[in-house]
């Protein structure tokens, strides 16, 4: 059977055609909608179309693609600059690099619109350096389109000319906050700096900057041949269009996909992803990569949309998603995406820096065993407080994957601070390893694999683990052929 | 290469790829190899180049190789499309040890199917 | 300039766009505590970063709290700044700071000038709810300067001050999250960089992070030695504002109580710097008579123009960034160090004493100073000329340690031979002062005739660059007087690049000149203070006998019975040095 729950239009060329072929692209309809703008559209009627179109950015925050565009056309300047936000950092997440892997030319084209659009002659790519493949294949698509006069100057016989360059990113995730991201660029830090002045205004070296995901980016071509009300009668009221995720974690098709805004959890899950490997009951699963957070058997007929993944303590984030099932601990999960954030946040402002610290801590007791009901109370304060002060979206976003957690799992938490138990079973601290006494034969081969010798028991008789000595290693539970071992 | 100087030479230019892409696919076998860092790193290259030494040994000579980037099936990689001339490309998935010379052997040589047909799961904007 | 209405609290005023909240929340007399933000527009230093978060206030139809301090205010804005969501958020940021400092206000040099600290009071913290593994770093010690960051809040205020205002680029963000941190290139130790020991980080520096490195237990020990003689000099900014360390209004002259508290410690010669002052002009403005002949005659080894050598931060930052021009700068050591060489050689003789039963101990309103006397040019057979330096702060501390009522002490004078002084010696401490009392020397012995006026008000101004054509004899000399480091570079560069030939050039490290030093009193940002210690310097001239240094009747017996004449050879090895070329990172 056939499904076709999936539209593609970001990704419509990816796989399908050469990305070091120029004239693969081309022959897909490719530098089209730039010729077009440029033959028959002024730089407003642009801005309109992109306005009409819906699109919101989709390197994770939602806001409308064409109000940037807007507000950068309105500032005079000599100079202004298109950003192209290739620096994708969340934990399973990969998008970007298969849409620039796989069809470069397109994110290319769709820069020289932006920048036909906003007045701008001079794109920028801020790709992470750890894409070599995307950044050869950025490169040589480039080189070829300014051979062949679609980028460079006088694009196509017109007057308009456009020319792109390529920055490393040098690994650092905040870096993908784009007034981090412009910092960088210029040299400097990688620091995000207080909004406003927005970079449409002061951007890149203080000019007019519109800055924009790859993933936004590979929408506009299509958008300017098939029109702005062939894209916004896609998707919901509120978010227009497709979005490209990542699943993987506990899923059968761990892969990308894209999907109209508005497809349900459920139909992402089951349909398009395959459903849970093993026959284990889902769980959870994470958007928005850190930033974002857990959604559950309750949220599975939400559809997918921007308002409706922030109403639940998450948001759409970049597209990853990471499944998770029935034994997976959520405390961990967000102690994960914790450690994660803990590293990356750059330090500036004091929640993100020494609050993720804290949330990491509080997370790690109650891991641990060591937790109180006054933890949990400290992590919710805490977590609100950091949302309401942090500087830049890394640290407005970074408690999220504990509230979240705690908004649905809160037995959870409750049952390792409380009953010092794990329910799924991950916490090693919290769990203890038995012998079922009437499973038990006494075949001394779970005493054997002890690594730390606390198995006793003779021959034939039933085995006894002492607690105290037992490091939870589970060795003794792969051996037991008589299911006599349990954790619990 | 030649400077493209307006838009109705870049139609042109479209229109004659696609002429000489159609007359390709009736005529050739086409092998589309997903070769993004992913496709790489789990053997994209190797079996390509195992695809062109069983057809070199077995004397098929109409089959066009290419590659793309990502073909967006993580779980199957490596993946390739075959397109037998005149018919609708099929994508194989988990193409591991001598599967690789089975789709010559086997799909392209006498159009059968082999294990890991993956279904095309969704509509693809063109224009 | 269009107006913006902004409501805080209930209270409607308006401002001028661009203003922040903070701005308006002032007009409204609102107090909103920051801690990270400070402003000084004499300086050109704005730390706007907004990175502590203490300001965080409450704006209508906004999702999230906004940082008063660089937010701009929008017309029609309604503020709250004492909602219990503001107060709960300001909370958890102090306490997120303190749980990441170090409780040992007992032992730190900032207690009672910490700005966290005064937070930790005004928000009534009597306990820290938030606990965790704090950051532990090793202590790096200059001779100048204590880098503790362990205490570091990343205020980035010190980064700021060195890169934006002083142009040395030393400091800056390292490292990221929790691990983020202040700190040279490379962790480098600060004596190992290109720090120019200014200290206007410690001057900028909300906490403990950075302070001098004190040393007036060493003094209390030298005092104390029965086999050692104290001898004391203090420098001419340091009597302008000594007096606000102990708890004195500023802008008066404090120099009588100074000396008084000086002998009250129990120093046995309590001497002036100015003397040295006066001594350097004679040395310098010699020098420079002597060059512009030459360069005026057409010798090619002669370059001009000459530039002052009293500021050790300046003379470091240009052996560091402007290696080219070594031969450019008076080889005149600075009055510290002239003072030093003439107390252990001329004053040893006249007490009888070998230089190594001699203390000298200078106060200074300056860090670089500290390290300046520990170069080993300036030592003789491995005894220094200068043994301990101390700054104005440090002063001030001892004073109160050794329970002397300042306020209360009479007017006392300096002792002679070796304190003494013209008019043209305390404005040193100004910022053109330098290049006033050189001009007023250099025009009399090269004209021979009497100088109309001695103030020379185009040098005067508290301007950072400061540039003017003086007429002296037949020549009009193109002078140039910079304070800050950056504004020095912006001449030296005019220099390099030969865009103005100018003839004479004073710099100093720090803004105002040494009235503003890294080792007076705090100034937390009140740049009134620099002016107020400016004129007591100039008033201080004003109410000389003398206002030129060739007229010090103790210089010109020192020369007569002693070193000869300027630039003789024993003048030459005692009171002039040489540069090195040091490294650009």
């Amino acid at each position: 059977m056939v499904d076709k729950n999936q539209l593609r239009i970001a990704t419509r060329n990816t796989g399908f055609i050469d990305p070091e072929s120029v004239e693969s692209y081309i022959a897909v309809g490719g530098y089209q909608a730039l010729g077009k703008c440029l033959a028959e559209m002024k730089p407003a009627d642009v801005i309109d179309l992109m306005k009409n179109s819906g699109l919101r950015g989709r390197g994770g925050a939602g806001f409308p693609t064409g109000v940037k565009w807007g507000f950068a056309a309105k500032y005079a300047s000599d100079t202004k600059y298109v950003v192209c936000n290739a620096d994708e950092g969340d934990p399973g997440a990969f998008m970007d690099r298969a849409v620039l892997e796989g069809d470069p030319h397109n994110v290319l084209e769709a820069m020289a619109i932006g920048g036909y659009a906003i007045g701008g002659n001079k794109g920028t790519i801020y790709i992470r350096a750890e894409y070599p493949l995307a950044i050869a294949r950025l490169k040589l698509a480039i080189q070829q389109a300014k051979d062949m006069g679609l980028l460079g100057d006088n694009i196509m016989g017109t007057d308009f000319s456009f020319d792109i360059e390529l920055k490393y990113g040098a690994g650092a995730f905040v870096c993908g906050e784009e007034t981090a991201l412009i910092a960088s660029m210029e040299g400097n830090r990688g620091e995000p700096y207080t909004k406003p002045p927005f970079p449409a205004e002061a951007g890149y070296w203080d000019k007019p900057t519109i800055v924009n995901n790859v993933e936004t980016l590979a929408n506009i071509p299509a958008i300017i041949m098939k029109g702005a009300d062939w894209f916004s009668g896609i998707g919901t009221e509120t978010s227009k269009g497709t979005k490209v995720f990542c699943i993987c974690g506990k899923i059968n098709n761990v892969g990308l996909i894209e999907v109209p805004m508005g497809t349900s959890l459920k139909t992402v899950i089951y349909d398009v992803g395959g459903g849970i490997p093993g026959g284990k009951e889902f769980k959870a699963v994470q958007t928005g990569g850190p930033s974002g957070g857990a959604l559950t058997y309750k949220d599975l007929d939400a559809p997918i949309d921007y308002e409706n993944l922030v109403a639940r303590q998450s948001m759409m984030g970049s597209g990853g998603m990471i499944v998770m099932d029935e034994d997976d601990c959520m405390v961990s999960v967000a102690k994960f995406f914790l450690d994660f954030t803990m590293d990356e946040t750059c330090g500036k402002c004091t929640p993100c820096r020494i609050g993720s610290k804290r949330l990491y801590e509080l997370l790690d007791k109650i891991t641990i065993g060591q937790g109180t009901e006054a933890d949990l109370d400290k992590l919710r304060s805490l977590s609100d407080n950091i949302k309401d002060t942090a500087l830049c979206g890394l640290g407005q976003t970074m408690p999220n994957p504990v509230l979240s957690t705690m908004r649905v799992f809160e037995d959870e938490y409750r049952a390792h601070v409380i009953d010092k138990k794990c329910p799924a079973g991950v916490c090693a601290d919290l769990l203890e390893f038995t012998v079922v006494d009437e499973k038990c034969v006494g075949c001394t081969l779970c005493a054997r694999v002890c690594p730390v010798n606390c198995i006793s028991g003779k021959p034939k008789e039933v085995h006894v683990i002492d607690q105290a000595a037992c490091i939870k290693c589970g060795a003794c539970l792969d051996k037991c052929k008589f299911d006599a071992i349990i954790k619990q | 290469m030649a400077k493209i100087n307006s838009l109705a030479e870049l139609q042109k230019k479209r229109d004659e790829l696609q002429a000489a892409a159609a007359k390709t696919k009736n005529e050739k076998v086409i092998v589309n190899v997903s070769l993004a860092t992913c496709g790489i790193a789990s053997g994209g290259k190797e079996v390509m180049e195992a695809m062109k030494q069983e057809a070199a040994a077995l004397g098929i000579n109409n089959v066009e190789f290419t590659m793309s980037g990502c073909m967006t099936y993580c779980f199957a990689e490596p993946t390739v499309e075959i397109t037998l001339p005149g018919k609708e490309p099929v994508v194989f998935g988990y193409i591991k040890g001598d599967k690789a010379k089975e789709l010559v052997s086997k799909y392209i040589k006498s159009g059968e199917l082999v294990d890991g047909v993956i279904p095309a799961s969704y509509e693809r904007i063109v224009f | 300039m269009s107006m913006m209405n902004i409501t805080i609290d209930g209270k409607t005023t308006q401002v001028p766009a661009g203003s922040t909240i903070l701005d308006a929340a002032k007009k409204l007399n609102v107090h909103i505590p920051t801690l990270c933000f400070l402003q000084m527009d004499e300086l050109k230093f704005n730390n706007m970063v907004a990175s502590c978060r203490i300001c965080v206030v409450e704006v209508e139809n906004r999702r999230n709290l906004a940082p008063a301090c660089a937010t701009p205010v929008m017309d029609g804005m309604v503020v709250k700044t004492n909602t219990i969501r503001v107060l709960n958020a300001r909370r958890t940021v102090l306490e997120l700071f303190l749980s990441d400092h170090p409780k040992d206000c007992l032992v730190c040099a900032k207690s009672g000038n910490c700005e966290l600290q005064d937070l930790a009071e005004y928000f009534g913290m009597r306990e820290v709810g938030i606990t965790g593994a704090m950051s532990t770093y090793r202590q790096d010690v200059s001779p100048s300067i204590i880098r503790d960051m362990d205490k570091c809040i990343m205020c980035r205020r010190c980064e700021t001050m060195c890169n934006n205002v002083q142009t040395c680029g030393v400091l800056s963000g390292v490292n990221r999250g929790f691990d983020a941190v202040v700190a040279p290139a490379f962790e480098m130790n600060l004596y190992d960089t290109t720090c120019t020991n200014c200290g206007q980080c410690t001057q900028v520096c909300p906490v403990g992070a950075l302070v001098e490195n004190d040393h007036t237990w060493k003094v209390i020990d030298a005092i104390a030695d029965p086999d050692k003689v104290t001898v004391v000099q203090a420098a001419p900014a340091v009597r302008a504002a000594l007096g606000e360390a102990c708890g004195m209004e500023a802008g008066q002259s404090f120099t009588g109580k100074m000396v008084a508290a000086l002998r009250r410690l129990g120093f046995d010669h309590v001497f002036d710097t100015d003397f040295a002052a006066d001594l350097t002009i004679m040395e310098e403005g010699s020098e420079f008579l002597d060059r512009l002949q030459k360069f005026l005659d057409g010798d090619k080894n002669v370059r001009m123009p000459i530039m002052t050598s009293c500021c050790p931060g300046w003379v470091k930052f240009f052996e560091h960034q402007f290696p080219d021009l070594l031969d450019v700068p008076s080889t005149a050591k600075s009055p510290q160090q002239m003072f030093g060489a003439i107390a252990k050689s001329y004053y040893a003789e006249i007490l009888g004493i070998p230089r190594e039963k001699m203390v000298v101990v200078s106060v200074m309103p300056c860090l670089a100073k500290k390290y300046e006397c520990s170069r080993p040019e300036f030592a003789v057979n491995g005894n220094p000329d200068v043994d301990i330096v101390i700054s104005t702060r440090e002063l001030g501390r001892l004073i109160k340690r050794m329970n002397i009522d300042f306020a209360k002490l009479p007017d006392e004078d300096f002792d002679n031979p070796l304190g003494a002084s013209t008019g043209a010696a305390p404005i040193f401490g100004n910022s053109g002062g330098v290049m006033e009392a050189a001009l007023r020397t250099a025009y009399e012995l090269a004209t021979g005739e009497t100088l109309p006026a001695v103030e020379f008000e185009a040098v005067r101004t508290l301007t950072g660059v400061k540039t003017a054509e003086i007429q002296v004899g037949p020549h009009t000399l193109n002078v140039g007087v910079a304070s800050g480091l950056g504004n020095a570079r912006k001449l030296l560069e005019m220099v390099q690049s030969g865009e103005k030939q100018f003839h004479v050039i004073e710099i100093m490290a720090c803004p105002g000149g040494c009235i503003g030093g890294g080792g007076q009193p705090y100034h937390h940002g009140d740049m009134e203070l620099l002016a107020k210690r400016n004129k007591v310097l100039y008033n201080e001239d004003a109410g000389k006998e003398f206002r030129k240094s060739h007229e010090n009747p103790y210089i010109i017996e020192l020369y007569e019975k002693f070193l000869g004449k300027p630039l003789s050879e024993k003048a030459h090895h005692l009171l002039h040095t040489h540069y090195f070329k040091r490294h650009q990172l």
